[in-house]
């Protein structure tokens, strides 16, 4: 078990040009992560951070204005180092569905609203291998047994089913060939609690089943607390900390990330919760030194200037903060 | 239902709202809200939340105390008048003064060729809140106060200027203008962060405090609604099945839909993840036209009576469970129903 995809200092901007004015959005900056074959990795943050703009960065499905202006994504299959970089559209086209697959965001809506869901799964098992409609339709009641689907919604149409159960074919689509690597992009948001429920379970069911690889971005940190073995918390396009579950939710280090788990509401208490005070800074603009430094309690006068770098708190736990720096070498910042 | 004084703020009673499904020649009833029973109190204002899946008819709900659809059956009065009887006039001029609502997406509430302000502006100016004109923008920056914004930081601004946090806040603000007493807020943190959310749903607190406004508030978010609400519904396919206290309903919660809601939330407590899984409905739509009760079909504690028969509204426990298993005309052994539903 090593690293399946790891990236070095990955820069991706959004740069458009317009009337002549150009506009450069800085949404991941300097990102080095580290993912590990066979784990849930969650990918948490506000709206705007960056998180889906970098997970199409590591899937290398990007176009202009979005542009990698520096470092590198490398995947580690079979032994093999592959980089996004060097990859065609064909071995794109290979790697995909059979070993990378991809859950988009609002994905219940991506079904083919004409054709039946059984047509829909035979044409894409049928673009990675060679079957006969009745072996892909074999293959997919299998599946979709395996997973606990009624075999009744092979011959619906997607309108027919709940947004729930659309959620859960759309997995089940995405999974059928047991990819090895699995991307999901708020896989739950916009579904109720019960439903939520019903997908995590199916998402922790695929992954153990093949011991397949997950990447999970969603802003609900309850999720993560339930299904994402190692944590990484983004703010405005950088990465503030990234440690496992227990240790990102019982004892985080950046400021950025207490707040976000103290603000959570839950059932054991109604005491007043304050809130992050501010607003996530605007991306094409970001401000100077550390990004969090406006909304930060903690501020010194060298966050306003100098950007954190990612440092070890303790093996596996890292984080990009002046403050908790100074703390562990206690010497005192500006 | 609790004890009713002389005036209510908003009564309402065995409200049902049925919508016809044409395929054809045939015609299909489609109960959306299915005798649904709150009142509100009129001195003493409080956080009423109504939580539910998604299609539990909540909107519904939300849509006819707003008067913007008319009820099919049952009683639905403000201070005492019949919102449906209502002459347009007196919707526009005292209704609507008196009730406000706050929509889901501030963006979609928003034309996105108007400055945010005009909103305010013409808010103020129609409801005739300030004498003279002049006085207009004094007015509106008080009532920003109100939600921790300023007339200086929206003044001028399109609303794809500000972020969905702030546009929000200025939807809320447009609704306290005409100092409401009653704010209908339908998923207003849905859209929004979590990191904002909480900033909403304290100053509906605050507001409740200060300014005595009562809000009734949907969303299917239940940590929110546990920490903002005073009293919770819990919606089912149409059906109150529990109401009461929001400590007492999602602190030990009865009816076994709602344990099942509450089991459902994802908790941030290291240890505390699911072991056990759940059922999902397999087709909605089945769940609308059952005969029994609707959530027969997942319910973990099913009777035989369940199926066929609709459960009464029970009072047990401090609180209004529309379930079988509190009823104690049922003998548990016999599992058959025995007298009429006392609704």
């Amino acid at each position: 078990m090593g690293a399946i995809i790891e990236t070095k200092n990955l820069r991706a901007y959004y740069i458009t040009k317009a009337y002549g004015v150009e506009r450069t959005v800085k949404a991941v900056d300097d990102i080095s992560l580290e993912i590990q074959e066979g784990e849930v990795y969650g990918i948490a943050g506000e709206s705007g951070c960056g998180k889906s703009t970098l997970l199409r960065i590591l899937l290398g499905a990007y176009q202009p204005p979005l542009t990698v202006v520096g470092g590198d994504v490398a995947y580690h299959l079979q032994g093999e180092t592959i980089h996004t970089a060097d990859m065609t559209e064909e071995q794109k086209h290979d790697l995909r569905w059979r070993t990378i697959s991809y859950i988009p965001q609002g994905s219940m809506h991506v079904l083919n609203p004409v054709r039946r869901i059984r047509d829909s799964f035979h044409d894409f098992i049928s673009a990675h291998r060679d079957v006969t409609k009745s072996e892909s339709f074999r293959l997919t009641a299998d599946y979709l047994r395996d997973l606990g689907l009624p075999e009744k919604v092979m011959a619906s149409y997607p309108h027919q089913l709940s947004g729930g159960m659309r959620q859960r074919v759309t997995i089940a689509l995405a999974t059928i060939l047991w990819p090895k690597l699995i991307f999901a992009d708020e896989p739950t948001t916009a579904l109720d609690v019960v439903v939520q429920r019903g997908v995590i379970q199916m998402l922790k069911d695929v992954q153990q089943k093949e011991g397949s690889t997950l990447v999970l971005i969603t802003h609900d940190i309850g999720v993560h607390a339930n299904l994402a073995h190692r944590i990484a918390i983004l703010y405005a396009g950088k990465l503030v900390e990234e440690a496992d579950t227990r240790t990102i939710l019982t004892n985080p280090r950046h400021p950025y990330t207490k707040y976000l788990i103290e603000s959570l509401p839950n059932l054991d208490s109604r005491e007043e919760r304050m809130s992050i005070p501010g607003r996530p800074p605007a991306l094409d603009r970001p401000p100077s030194g550390c990004r969090f430094h406006e909304r930060c309690p903690l501020v010194r006068d060298i966050c306003k200037t100098i950007d954190p770098q990612m440092i070890q708190v303790e093996p596996g736990h890292r984080t990009a903060c002046h403050v908790v720096e100074e703390e562990l070498s206690h010497e005192p910042v500006a | 239902m609790s004890q009713s004084p002389s005036r209510p703020l908003l009564q309402i009673e065995e409200l049902s709202k049925i919508f016809h499904i044409r395929q054809g020649f045939s015609s299909q009833e489609f109960h959306a809200v299915d005798h649904a029973s709150i009142v509100i109190e009129s001195d003493k204002p409080e956080i009423f939340a109504i939580v539910g899946e998604s299609g539990s008819g909540k909107t519904t709900l939300a849509k006819m105390v707003l008067g913007m659809e008319v009820a099919s059956q049952g009683i639905l009065r403000y201070r005492d008048r019949v919102i449906n009887d209502l002459s347009n006039k007196e919707m526009k001029t005292w209704f609507y003064n008196e009730v406000q609502p706050v929509f889901q997406d501030p963006f979609a509430a928003f034309s996105p060729l108007k400055r945010i302000d005009r909103y305010l502006y013409e808010t103020v100016y129609n409801y005739k809140m300030v004498e003279d004109k002049k006085e207009a923008p004094r007015y509106i920056n008080e009532v920003l106060s109100e939600v921790g914004l300023t007339l200086a930081e929206i003044a001028g601004r399109y609303p794809n200027e500000l972020s969905g946090g702030q546009a929000q806040r200025v939807a809320i603000a447009r609704a306290l203008i005409t100092k409401p007493s009653l704010i209908v807020a339908d998923e207003p943190v849905s859209m929004l962060d979590a990191s904002l959310r909480m900033s909403i749903v304290n100053m509906f607190r605050k507001l409740k405090e200060d300014n005595e406004v009562s809000v009734i508030y949907i969303t299917h978010d239940l940590a929110t609604a546990y920490y903002a609400g005073d009293r919770i519904a819990v919606m089912l396919r149409g059906w109150i099945v529990e109401l009461g206290p929001t400590e007492q309903v999602l602190g030990n919660p009865l009816h076994p839909y709602t344990q099942n809601l509450k089991t459902s939330i994802p908790s941030i407590n290291v240890g505390e993840t699911w072991k056990d899984k759940i059922d999902l409905a397999v087709i909605e739509a089945d769940e609308y036209t059952r005969t029994g009760c609707k959530f027969a079909g997942r319910c973990p504690a099913v009777m035989d009576i369940c199926q066929d028969n609709i459960p009464p509204n029970v009072v047990h426990g401090g609180r209004t469970v529309k379930c079988f298993l509190y009823d104690e005309n049922v003998d548990p052994a016999k599992k058959t129903y025995l007298t009429p539903a006392a609704t």
